[in-house]
C-alpha cells in the first residue's frame, strides 16, 4: 500500500510518498518563508497563491524520486483539511480530492495536528505509547496526551499567543527579520543571562495552560525604559541581553508545564514537535531535568518536526486500513476545516 | 473531441462536456459552496455524455479574473483531474466565458464584459465575435476603478456581468454610452468548454501544472510600517 500525503495548511506546500512496506519513498517540501519575510508574518493570500503554483510541481518530483505512476501505483491520496488558514487548505484540498477522484482511490481528510502528534511513528525508532506531546510552533502551543492512535486528550495549550508567535513579535521589537526563533537564538547566545530576568507566566499556579503575550508586552516595556535611559538606540549587548532573557523565560515555561503534564498525566515520555522544537537551549534544558526524573524526551528529525506531508501520508496510512475497498469517506465533496478540534477527532 | 469544463470564477459553479457537437452542462448559483458541488457536477455531466474520464481530449476551466478563492478552486481542481488522467489544460478567461454567454443569450457580438471585483473596482473586458464563432478579446482584461474605465465602445456594444449591476449608470456616464445589458449573466463552463474546444484546435493548451489563475488585482499584501522598533 502506498499513501501520496498533501500539506498545505500554513506556509509549507509539501508532498510525500510513504509506503506500508518500504517506509518512506519521496518527502518534498517548498518553504515560503522568504515570500512572508517582508511582511512580519504568513500573509494568507499570498500563501494561497503560492500553494497553487508549487504543488503540481512538487507532486511531480515526489513521484519522479519514488520512480512511480500515479494511477498504477498510488493507493491513496491523505491531505490536511485542517486547522489552518481556510484558503491555503482549500488548495491542498480541491487538488487532492480531484486528483483522487481522477484515479479512483479514495481520499484521506487528515488532521494537522493529530499528524503532528503521530509524527515519531515514521521513523524506525519511535516512542510507546502513552506519551505527552508538547506541540511549540508558530501556530500552536500544546500539551497533548496520547494514549493510543486516535485518543487524545489536551492538557494544555496558549491562552493568547503561540510561542512560536512571541519569538516572532519579539525579534520584531528588536529589529530583526522574520522567523523569530532562529535569530534571537542567536542573538540570545552573546547574551548576559543575569541581567535582565523575565517572568515566567502562569508557572506560579497550577494547571497547563500557557499565555506569552504578556511576556512579549515585558520585552516591550524593558526597551522602552532602556531607550528612555539611554536617549539613544539600544546597544548591541543590551539587545543580546533582552533576548538572552526572553528566550530563558519561554524555555522555563515550557519546561516547567512539560514536566508538570507529565507528572499529572503518569507518562515517562516526552515528545517534543513543531518549528520551535529546533531550539537548542530547550532541547538541552528538556534533556538533562527529564533524565533526572528517569522520564525521556524525544524529538522526531528535524524534517518531520516542523510541518512536512511524510506526517501526512503516515497518518493516511494508519487510516487507509480502516478504509472498506472501493469506499470513499469524504464523497465527491471538497471539504475544509479551518477550525477543527484535536479532542473532536 | 471530448472535454472537460468547469467554471467557478463566480457566484455560479458550473460543468459542462462537450464531446463533439454536443455539450452537457449542469450549473447552480451556490455562493461559498462550489467546493462542495464541483466534482459531483463533473461527474454528473459525464454520466449524462455517458463518458468516462479516461476518454477524454483535455480538461479546460476559467482561470478568472474572478473571486480569488473561486479561480483558484477551478485551478486545483483541474491540476488534479489533469495530472492523475494525464491530460492536457485548456486556461479560459472567465471574462471571455461571460462574453460567450452574451453571444448564446442575444447574439451580441460586441460584448463589455464586467465582473464586480469588490473594493470599489471591477475587473474588465471587451470582445468582439470572430470567425471561429467565438469571442475575442479586443485591448486587454484590467482590474479598475468603474469611473476609470476607458474602453472604446459603440452603441451596438452590449454589457454583461455583476459588474454592470453595481455601476452601470457609473460605466455608461464614464464611456458616454447608454448600453444594453445584462447583469444576470455568469460565466458558464458550456461558455469556457466552447472557447476551449477552439483555443485546443489551436494548440493552446498547457501541462496539468501549469494550470494556474489569472488574478489581475495583485496588489493584496501592504508590507508593515511604523512597527515600533527598538
Amino acid at each position: 500500500m502506498r499513501v501520496l500525503g498533501i500539506e498545505s495548511s500554513c506556509d509549507e506546500t509539501a508532498v510525500a510518498i510513504i509506503s506500508d512496506s518500504d517506509g518512506l519513498l519521496a518527502n518534498k517540501l517548498y518553504s515560503q518563508i522568504e515570500l512572508h519575510s517582508p511582511y512580519g508574518g504568513v500573509v494568507p493570500e499570498l500563501a494561497s497563491r503560492d500553494h497553487i503554483r508549487k504543488l503540481g510541481p512538487l507532486v511531480k518530483e515526489a513521484l519522479h524520486d519514488a520512480n512511480l505512476e500515479l494511477a498504477k501505483d498510488i493507493d491513496a491520496i491523505a491531505y490536511t483539511s485542517g486547522p489552518g488558514l481556510m484558503g491555503a487548505l482549500m488548495v491542498g484540498a480541491g487538488f487532492a480530492r480531484s486528483l483522487a477522484w481522477s484515479i479512483n482511490k479514495p481520499a484521506i481528510s487528515i488532521h494537522h495536528m493529530e499528524a503532528h502528534l503521530l509524527a515519531p511513528l515514521i521513523e524506525s525508532i519511535s516512542p510507546e505509547f502513552p506519551y505527552v506531546a508538547l506541540l511549540v510552533s508558530g501556530g500552536h502551543t500544546l500539551l497533548v496526551k496520547i494514549d493510543a492512535i486516535g485518543s487524545y486528550r489536551i492538557l494544555g495549550e496558549s491562552i493568547d499567543d503561540a510561542v512560536g508567535e512571541a519569538f516572532d513579535k519579539t525579534a520584531q521589537l528588536l529589529g530583526l527579520p522574520y522567523p523569530g526563533g532562529p535569530q534571537i537564538q542567536q542573538l540570545a547566545k552573546h547574551g548576559n543571562a543575569k541581567r535582565f530576568n523575565f517572568p515566567r507566566p502562569m508557572t506560579d499556579r497550577p494547571g497547563l495552560d500557557f499565555s506569552f503575550s504578556g511576556l512579549k508586552t515585558h520585552v516591550l516595556n524593558t526597551l522602552k525604559e532602556l531607550q528612555g535611559n539611554q536617549q539613544h538606540s539600544i546597544d548591541e549587548q543590551t539587545r543580546a541581553d533582552v533576548a538572552c532573557a526572553f528566550e530563558d523565560a519561554v524555555v522555563d515555561t515550557l519546561r516547567i508545564k512539560s514536566v508538570r503534564a507529565l507528572e499529572q498525566s503518569n507518562a515517562e515520555t516526552l515528545v517534543v514537535a513543531g518549528g520551535v522544537g529546533a531550539n537548542k537551549k530547550l532541547r538541552q534544558q528538556l534533556k538533562e531535568k527529564l533524565a533526572k526524573k528517569g522520564m525521556e524526551v524525544f524529538y522526531p528529525a528535524p524534517e518531520f518536526c516542523t510541518d512536512n506531508a511524510a506526517m501526512v501520508a503516515q497518518l493516511g496510512l494508519l487510516h487507509l486500513q480502516n478504509i472498506a475497498q472501493g469506499e470513499n469517506p469524504q464523497g465527491l465533496q471538497i471539504k475544509v476545516r479551518p477550525r477543527w478540534s484535536l479532542e473532536s477527532i | 473531441m471530448k472535454l472537460l469544463a468547469i467554471e467557478t470564477a463566480t457566484e455560479s459553479c458550473s460543468a459542462a462536456l462537450l464531446d463533439n457537437n454536443e455539450i452537457f452542462s449542469i450549473n447552480e448559483v451556490a455562493p461559498r459552496r462550489h467546493n462542495e458541488i464541483i466534482l459531483s457536477m463533473c461527474e454528473q455531466v459525464l454520466a449524462q455524455g455517458q463518458t468516462s474520464l479516461s476518454q477524454l481530449d483535455a480538461i479546460a476551466f476559467g482561470r478568472g479574473p474572478g473571486a480569488f478563492t473561486g479561480v483558484r478552486l477551478a485551478a486545483s481542481v483541474t491540476q488534479g483531474i489533469a495530472l492523475g488522467q494525464d491530460l492536457p489544460v485548456v486556461p479560459v478567461s472567465s471574462l471571455a466565458a461571460l462574453a460567450q454567454s452574451a453571444f448564446e443569450s442575444v447574439q451580441a457580438t460586441q460584448v463589455l464584459s464586467c465582473i464586480d471585483a469588490r473594493m470599489q473596482e471591477v475587473y474588465i473586458g471587451q470582445y468582439k465575435f470572430n470567425v471561429h464563432k467565438i469571442m475575442e478579446l479586443v485591448g486587454e482584461e484590467k482590474v479598475t476603478p468603474p469611473n476609470m474605465v476607458n474602453e472604446e465602445v459603440n452603441d451596438k456594444c452590449y454589457g454583461v456581468g455583476s459588474g454592470w449591476k453595481t455601476y452601470a449608470r457609473v460605466l455608461q456616464e464614464t464611456m458616454g454610452k447608454k448600453l444594453s445589458y445584462d447583469e444576470e449573466l455568469y460565466p458558464q463552463a458550456e461558455h469556457v468548454a466552447k472557447l476551449a474546444n477552439v483555443y485546443f484546435q489551436q494548440d493552446n493548451s498547457v501541462s496539468a501544472v501549469e494550470a494556474l489563475p489569472v488574478y489581475l488585482r495583485d496588489n493584496v499584501a501592504k508590507k508593515p510600517k511604523n512597527k515600533m522598533v527598538f
